[in-house]
């Protein structure tokens, strides 16, 4: 089989498929998904998640640490259990407290912790025990709205 | 009268059952006798050559002017949210997950599909397909077969060059042109687009509209009735035909991939 100029051409063309193919994976994605075996889980309860879906950034200081890896409801206490997968660099004390918070006033919903000042850190599977709740913007309308018609209600 | 009409929707509805029996028998055989695809290579490469090198130019340039309107649309109603810096994920995510693969798979249809289509058409009409049956030489080995893979092939590699291509537009328009920050542009689009959720879907997509539009496109020209008339209707069936098959996989593999995901 002679080489010929349609080999050349057939080969430039694959090579930038895959070229582009390349591009996309490293500069346009990312593999957002935390390895197992890099990272550990830990669960934290909350009563209301408000939007929070699986695959938001668990977020200390502001930088990354981990992602959602689960959203269960908890029939028996009526609670949404929130499974966190956390880079296994990072250790957390074990009285740290984990709390759903918005990035800018319409943005994603993320898991905010907080490191405590145990000296014991979180292994896995423990639990964060304080936790604090999405902020509902209906509730808070509604309890402003209440607490202004009690002001104006006559004695 | 009535009675004709009957008659005719029936014999419509068996001639349907019966195209997409051989249809489906014509794929099958071509499965069967891929080997010779791979065993022959060149006869492969020399199709890569014709359905994907030569399918290039269209591909980047309207994936080049997608991208741009993109980016130019996209801005303008980001901004009114005072979230611009969203325009990388914007242009990066519809490219990458419907854009890139629906409108190469479209464009390809069109370009590649249209040439096999009358190509095989004619082969036929001019008997050259008889001929190699009396040689002994299988038309759905020699003839098929290496079209099929060529096509599946480089329908993921055009609509990934549509994809990057696209996104390179949107990057030209929101950031040389308009001034959207480059960092919050790149940044953005990384923190959103998943590689296995986003890209590697995309890919899939893509492979299958490859799959469909070239079993159609040989299909057709397979099935040609050997005149003129009858290889012009074939090829437009095949651009009409494969077009919406297209469209229609692609709400199939969209609801299957993104449904789950928020």
């Amino acid at each position: 089989m002679n080489k010929t100029v349609l080999d050349l051409w057939v080969g430039l063309f694959v090579i930038t498929g895959i070229a582009a193919l390349l591009f996309l994976a490293l500069k346009v994605g990312s593999t957002s998904a935390i390895k197992a075996s890099d990272s550990y889980e830990v669960v934290a309860r909350f009563e209301n998640i408000g939007g929070l879906k699986p695959r938001a950034p668990v977020k200390s200081a502001g930088v990354v640490v981990g992602r959602v890896a689960d959203i269960q409801f908890d029939n028996k206490t009526y609670e949404a259990a929130v499974t966190l997968r956390l880079d296994k660099r990072y250790a957390f004390p074990k009285d740290s407290s984990a709390a759903i918070m918005t990035s800018g006033l319409l943005g994603e919903q993320y898991v905010g912790l907080e490191a405590g000042g145990d000296s014991m850190k979180l292994k896995a599977n423990d639990r964060i025990l304080i936790t604090q709740d999405a902020v509902v913007l209906e509730n808070l309308i509604g309890r402003f709205l209440y607490g202004k018609a009690q002001e104006g209600a006559p004695q | 009268m009535l009675k004709q009409a009957i008659e005719n929707l029936g014999n419509r509805t068996i001639q349907g059952v019966w195209r997409i029996g051989f249809a489906s028998r014509f794929f099958l055989a071509m499965l069967l006798h891929s080997g010779t695809a791979f065993r022959r290579f060149g006869l492969t490469i020399r199709e890569l050559y014709f359905t994907g090198v030569l399918s290039l130019i269209i591909i980047l340039v309207s994936g080049l002017f997608v991208g741009m309107v993109l980016g130019l649309q996209g801005y303008e109603t980001l901004q009114r949210f005072g979230s611009e810096s969203a325009l990388g994920t914007l242009v990066a995510l519809s490219l990458v997950r419907e854009l890139g693969p629906v409108l190469a798979g479209l464009l390809f249809a069109s370009r590649a599909g249209s040439a096999i289509t009358a190509e095989i058409g004619l082969m036929k009409a001019t008997e050259q397909l008889s001929a190699m049956e009396m040689m002994a030489v299988d038309p759905i080995a020699r003839v098929v077969a290496p079209r099929f893979w060529a096509g599946v092939i480089s329908m993921p590699l055009l609509a990934a060059l549509f994809s990057a291509t696209g996104i390179f537009g949107g990057y030209l328009v929101g950031v040389k042109l308009i001034g959207v920050d480059e960092g919050t542009f790149w940044s953005q689009m990384q923190s959103s687009v998943d590689f296995q959720q986003d890209i590697i879907n995309g890919v899939i997509k893509s492979v299958v509209f490859g799959v469909a539009v070239t079993t159609i496109a040989l299909f057709e020209g397979y099935d040609a009735p050997p005149t003129a008339e009858g290889v012009s209707g074939a090829t437009t069936r095949t651009v009409v035909t494969s077009s919406l098959a297209v469209l229609a996989l692609d709400f199939v593999l969209t609801a299957f991939m993104f449904r789950g995901l928020n």
